[in-house]
């Protein structure tokens, strides 16, 4: 059974069965409940995070479960890795991924690395859920997409769902993975409405997914821009271009084997990503096919990626900032050296 | 200040003032030999001893069972000692070998034991706070007495997420314990030229939870305080911060040139000031131990870490296939 909902339902349903499911997992972020002591919002009204996605969890599991913390994000980040160490399953957000700043320590050295420095003798079975993504016109400070600084570090595992499908799948996975896995929630996909199983149901960590099937191009889009991909694989296809797009659906673990299955097939590679190009996952993607694939390659890989700059304000330049379809068909225009369609 | 002859303490029986006198013992040699195995070129990396300090970790964990936890610091081999961790494997650890506590992976700064709830002595200043809370937040969800300690220096107390910290567990009443020690010096700074309080534990005022101060080098002034701050932590009271004034024997890390120390101050603390031989006329002035039983508690442990030596220098070194093992559970 299948029911239509929106990556922002589909994530409150994911939590919600890992909850019942298991009475060790426990949410900590702030706000994630929502006026805490406010009389009128025990618990009843409460927020359930700023953008409600956590909504009505407060009422179901309790403040003993549900944890609005200060703000103060290195004191619950880690207070939620040692949870993890001690016994409980916690779901840690990270409200915009852009706060990371504030506790990567926490994540980065302590997180990623407990289990490695402990010799195998701890595990660390943390979620973080974050917010990425631009086009919100949320500026430089809540709009960034820094999947690619986590998925650089060992210890840690990075999920970038794309789908309200994907989304549940990939979520319960990280939850009931014994590894600390950072799950991003493009801000631009809340709304996004997608069909989803009911029930509980996981999708592999490291199991790509291929969108659309072609011969001619393999896209791989990383979040939101699997979306972009398919767009201007639709336009291509007018045109008799038919191209395979490829959603990794998480960065680390990466589904190298699908990709280099399609690049053999295709021949040509076109990689889609809003974070800034440099040492990013766009990057990399293209160094692993470059080792790997290099004699299949017809043209050289394209990156259609956010310049090396941060997230502009104003609805103009932010349009500017992200890939577009028509990126993405300017860059196969140069690949196969004509105009493949004359208004680009 | 001189030692003095204290009233035996409530909570101090026979059996409780040998282990706490054998783990003072373990620590202090435990040290001594690591320092000089240090000057000989044999062991890598850095090395940051607490001899000088036992009388905090031994006087708090003398209150502690394998379900309670600890966050340590760079400075950890004390609290490891106290906690109960395995001493050849801690100093198999040291020697980067395969049978260290963390399969030479972590060496001593990361030596952790989560099965004896050690969670890690810690090569990241002010990064216990948090780790403590988390462990008190499971004793909270799980419904359990278990509580926490952090063990820190004074230079972390600077740290935002010391404040952070006893800020959230002062908002849930969670059973942590900050224990701050207070050994008059964050690396070669020293704690009056760094902090701009008078004492750490005065920030339990402003966070409005018990803070005590303590002299850390009388055992048996931080086992009495650190014993009420357990147990007002397993009754739900919440947390407290108890400043342990200590010193440092050896300087920061071993190599350390310690110009920031006066002759004066380094004499009187290897002597009349020194924890150890504080808490042996305690025992002897309360009958607790005799002479020969103290004797007898100095060889055996001196044999322990002579045997602790041989174990490590014999043990192999990792082999190539553990370089990428235990990054992950599965990957």
């Amino acid at each position: 059974m299948t029911k239509k909902m929106s990556y922002s339902d589909a994530i409150n349903d994911a939590i919600r069965l890992a909850m019942h499911k298991d009475e060790n997992v426990v949410l900590i972020g702030e706000d994630v409940a929502g006026g805490a002591e406010v009389d009128h919002l025990q618990d009843k009204g409460a927020w359930g995070g700023v953008f409600g996605v956590t909504k009505g969890m407060v009422e179901e599991f309790g403040r003993n479960r549900v944890f609005d913390t200060p703000i103060a994000e290195a004191g619950y980040m880690g207070a939620a890795v040692s949870a993890a160490a001690t016994g409980l399953r916690p779901i840690s957000e990270l409200m915009f991924n852009d706060f990371i700043g504030s506790c990567l320590d926490e994540v980065m050295n302590q997180a990623a690395k407990f289990r490695y420095m402990f010799g195998g003798k701890a595990r660390v079975p943390l979620t973080i859920r974050t917010i990425d993504g631009a086009g919100f016109n949320a500026a430089a400070q809540h709009s960034q997409s820094l999947y690619a600084l986590f998925t650089h570090i060992p210890g840690l595992k990075v999920a970038v769902p794309s789908t309200p499908y994907d989304m549940k799948g990939l979520l319960l996975s990280a939850i009931f993975d014994d590894d600390p896995v950072i799950v991003f929630e493009d801000k631009t996909l809340y709304g996004k409405k997608g069909e989803v199983d009911e029930g509980f149901y996981t999708i592999p960590l490291g199991k790509a997914e291929i969108k659309r099937i072609g011969k001619d191009l393999t896209i791989i889009g990383i979040g939101k821009q699997v979306h972009t991909a398919l767009k201007a694989a639709d336009r291509l296809a007018e045109k008799g271009f038919e191209a395979e797009v490829i959603d990794p659906r998480t960065l680390s673990p990466l589904d190298e084997e699908t990709m280099i299955h399609s690049v053999k097939k295709t021949g040509r590679l076109i990689i889609v990503d809003e974070a800034y190009p440099r040492c990013s996952a766009a990057t990399d993607i293209a160094a692993i096919v470059g080792e790997k694939a290099f004699d299949y390659l017809d043209t050289p890989i394209k990156r259609v990626t956010a310049p090396h700059s941060p997230v502009p304000f104003s609805p103009s330049l932010e349009k500017l900032y992200l890939p577009s379809p028509e990126k993405i068909i300017e860059a196969f225009s140069e690949m196969v050296g004509e105009k493949v369609f004359t208004a680009v | 200040m001189p030692a003095e002859t204290k009233k035996s303490s409530r909570m101090m029986t026979k059996e409780k003032a040998k282990w706490i006198y054998k783990k003072m013992q373990e620590i202090r040699q435990f040290e001594n030999a690591v320092h000089d195995i240090f000057a000989k070129g044999e062991i890598p990396g850095f090395v940051h001893l607490y001899a000088g300090e036992e009388a905090v970790a031994v006087g708090v964990c003398a209150h502690l069972t394998d379900q309670d936890s600890i966050t340590s610091t760079h400075r950890g081999h004390g609290h490891c000692i106290a906690k109960g961790c395995d001493i050849d494997g801690m100093m198999a650890e040291i020697f980067g070998r395969a049978t260290g506590l963390c399969k030479g992976k972590g060496g001593s700064m990361h030596i952790a034991d989560v099965s004896k709830g050690m969670l890690g002595a810690n090569g990241i200043v002010g990064a216990g706070f948090p780790l403590a809370i988390g462990a008190g937040m499971t004793a909270k969800v799980k419904k359990t007495d278990h509580v926490a300690v952090s063990f820190f220096g004074d230079g972390a107390s600077n740290h935002g997420t010391f404040h952070e910290a006893i800020n959230m567990a002062a908002i849930w009443k969670l059973p942590v314990i900050f224990v701050c020690e207070n050994n008059g010096f964050g690396e070669a700074s020293t704690f009056e030229y760094a902090s701009a309080c008078e004492h750490v534990s005065d920030f339990a005022k402003a966070y409005r939870i018990v803070g005590e101060n303590v002299d850390g080098r009388d055992l048996v002034a931080v086992f009495e305080a650190a014993g009420r701050a357990v147990e007002r932590a397993r009754r739900g009271e919440g947390p407290t911060i108890l400043e342990c004034v200590t010193y440092r024997n050896y300087g920061h890390f071993e190599g350390d040139t310690q110009t920031y120390k006066t002759k004066e101050v380094q004499e009187q603390a290897l002597k009349e000031d020194d924890a150890i031989l504080r808490f042996q006329n305690y025992a002897l002035e309360n009958q607790l131990l005799t002479k020969e039983e103290l004797n007898k508690v100095n060889d055996d442990v001196k044999a322990e870490i002579d045997h602790a030596i041989a174990f490590s220098k014999d043990s192999p070194f990792p082999d190539a296939s553990q370089l990428t093992k235990d990054v992950y559970v599965s990957y």
